[in-house]
């Protein structure tokens, strides 16, 4: 990136090939958004500005739109909801309110508390971790990193009958953990994807600023809260939203973690509601609201970390 | 660098190098990271493989069974109609998921602030729980002329389809949601890959006249050829584990026509009460997976060098 300006002689010649081949004087007379995307699109009103429109509204309508269907049908007084549309015809807060009575908010409790207190364990665990594969040095390293590593690899719909087993007498210290939120927050805990995007992240920070801070006489678990971690704010916002959704995402995990149906988290209670034959599939559906709220409210305030963080995930993972 | 590895030498014993403040203290940072990943997960891995070779008999003791229930897992008919749903799920929505993605990338690819207003949007599918996708698709494909995909069908003038509840289409209808599922997340992916794309190469293309299919084919998809292979490989891992969005939307049925790999083992292991064939059934999954992952990186990383 720096070589045309360590190099200046080459920098003139080179502007002057471009101006001397007539691209860049073509360049100047063309919309530059002509060639900003593979297709071509142009911004001009036109046959492929029309067919762009054409084809957006017929994605949004594809992918977005069933969202809209679901909010209507939850509002709608509709008794059978085969008939769904995307505009309520009357609204109703009636089916919050018999999903209420079917104990809706409690399971909501059980998976706010599950991704809350999962959450809060799985960032002070992986940023440990990470802190120390990232910041020392020390035999074995390479062993734990596959470790961690391997819990990406390890997918909990393989180990979920053997999961079950342990978390109905966990080894060593024989306590039962179904019927409990940490039967589902405990092994939530090592996520080997936030280990991985903390320790890369947290390898680039200078030495230079942990030098200076350990003259001043800073001990480990200091430099860790007051150095590292305000530096690396970008990568745990990514790790605390991607990790949000995929515990928000859980459906094998709380579905063996629990004792009996009260313990189901809201996705998994879901259900519960539709094999009710006395609610309607308005109920259903305003279940599905309330469960779809808050992965959409962390959506919409952090996305752009998520997509950094997908695209982190697929260059690494 | 070299100060840290002479040190410990020059210190001599053996003792302080290993229970030496230096040494101990990375090892208390990464105890709860490796306390949980052992107990919750290499444990059970462990004793996944440990209870396949065995009759489970939970008050009588278990029972060395050698490899009987691998035999009886793999030769079940059951179990092989679900090998084959499986690789039909995962192929194909791994496939359309992409094609799909990619129209989507190239369609939104671009810096217009609507654009990436229509990119939010389009990005729902991902965010949202599995099990809340599956709940609303059967309400979609409600089998009556009134549910919205047969009313939508119906102004094509297609007569209404019991998607779900036909064993013709059930593995079909659940194929087409995991698509929607997965499709704008390849979005992104390819959407990144795109933008690395050298602009002048478009420019040049242009000025040799080249038609657009042309410059798709080669200047936009070997740029993005690597973003594929990643996409690719994430999904068919993805497609081989599926369960969430099967047991949700089918529970397997009807009969055992969406029945996959994972769906069988839960309900022999669950609901049947035989954990050493369910063990059996989800080691033989993980010896695919790894062997998956391991190939994959293998020939990425040759193509990487390359």
């Amino acid at each position: 990136m720096s070589a045309p300006a360590l190099d200046p002689v080459r920098t003139p010649s080179s502007d002057e090939a471009v101006a001397s081949s007539g691209r860049a004087g073509k360049r100047a007379r063309t919309t530059p958004a002509r060639f900003d995307t593979a297709l071509g699109w142009n911004d001009r009103p036109g046959v492929s500005w029309a067919l762009r429109i054409l084809l957006c509204a017929t994605a949004l309508g594809i992918f977005a739109a069933p969202f809209l269907t679901i909010v209507s049908g939850a509002l709608s007084t509709h008794p059978s909801g085969s008939s769904l549309s995307f505009l309520p015809h009357d609204s109703t807060l009636l089916n919050f309110r018999v999903a209420g009575e079917r104990g809706i908010w409690d399971y909501f409790t059980n998976s706010l508390v599950i991704a809350g207190g999962g959450l809060l364990l799985q960032l002070v665990v992986c940023v440990l971790a990470a802190y120390a594969l990232a910041r020392h040095r020390f035999r074995g390293q390479a062993i734990v990193m596959t470790l961690f590593m391997l819990t990406m690899m390890l997918p909990e719909e393989v180990i979920a009958i053997p999961l079950s087993l342990v978390l109905g007498h966990v080894p060593v210290v024989g306590i039962d953990l179904k019927g409990t939120v940490w039967g589902v927050i405990l092994p939530l805990g090592a996520w080997g994807f936030s280990v991985m995007l903390l320790t890369e992240f947290m390898k680039d920070i200078p030495g230079e600023i942990e030098e200076a801070a350990r003259l001043d006489g800073v001990g480990e678990l200091r430099m860790l809260w007051q150095v590292v971690l305000p530096l690396c704010r970008p990568a745990l916002g990514v790790a605390g939203v991607l990790g949000f959704i995929m515990i928000w995402d859980q459906y094998l995990l709380p579905l063996i973690a629990a004792k009996d149906p009260t313990d189901y988290t809201v996705t998994v209670a879901l259900s519960i509601l539709r094999t009710d034959p006395e609610v309607g599939s308005g109920v259903v559906l305003a279940g599905a609201v309330i469960a779809l709220l808050p992965s959409l409210v962390v959506y919409l305030l952090l996305q752009r970390s998520l997509v950094t963080g997908i695209a982190a995930g697929a260059t690494k993972g | 660098m070299t100060a840290t590895t002479i040190a410990p030498r020059r210190r001599g014993a053996l003792t302080k190098r290993v229970f030496g403040k230096k040494a101990v203290l990375p090892w208390l940072f990464l105890a709860p990271g490796l306390l949980l990943a052992l107990v919750f997960k290499f444990l059970p891995m462990g004793k996944g493989i440990w209870l396949s070779f065995f009759d489970v008999r939970p008050f009588l003791g278990d029972q060395w069974v050698g490899l009987d229930n691998y035999t009886r897992v793999l030769t079940d008919h059951r179990f092989q109609d679900a090998v084959g749903h499986t690789l039909l799920l995962g192929i194909g929505q791994s496939l359309g998921a992409i094609v799909v993605g990619f129209f989507l990338a190239l369609l939104l690819e671009g810096q217009a602030r609507s654009l990436k207003i229509m990119r939010t949007a389009v990005f729902l599918p991902v965010v949202t729980a599995t099990a809340v996708v599956g709940e609303l698709w059967r309400l979609m494909y409600y089998p009556t002329s009134d549910g919205l995909v047969n009313s939508a069908l119906g102004f094509l003038g297609l007569g209404p389809t019991p998607f779900l509840d036909n064993p013709d289409t059930a593995l079909w209808a659940t194929m087409v949601m995991g698509i929607w599922m997965v499709a704008p997340y390849n979005m992104v992916i390819i959407l990144a890959g795109l933008a690395g794309v050298d602009r002048t190469l478009y420019e040049a293309a242009a000025m040799d006249g080249v038609s657009l299919w042309q410059r798709l084919r080669h200047v936009t998809l070997p740029a993005i050829r690597p973003a594929i292979g990643i996409v690719l490989t994430l999904a068919a891992i993805r497609g081989l584990r599926v369960f969430t969005e099967v047991y949700v939307l089918t529970g397997g049925g009807p009969a055992g026509s969406t029945e996959v790999w994972m769906t069988r083992a839960y309900t022999l292991g669950f609901t049947r009460n035989d954990i050493g064939g369910a063990s059996a059934a989800s080691v033989v999954l993980l010896a695919v997976t790894l062997l998956l992952t391991v190939t994959v990186n293998h020939f990425r990383k040759r193509g990487d060098v390359r």
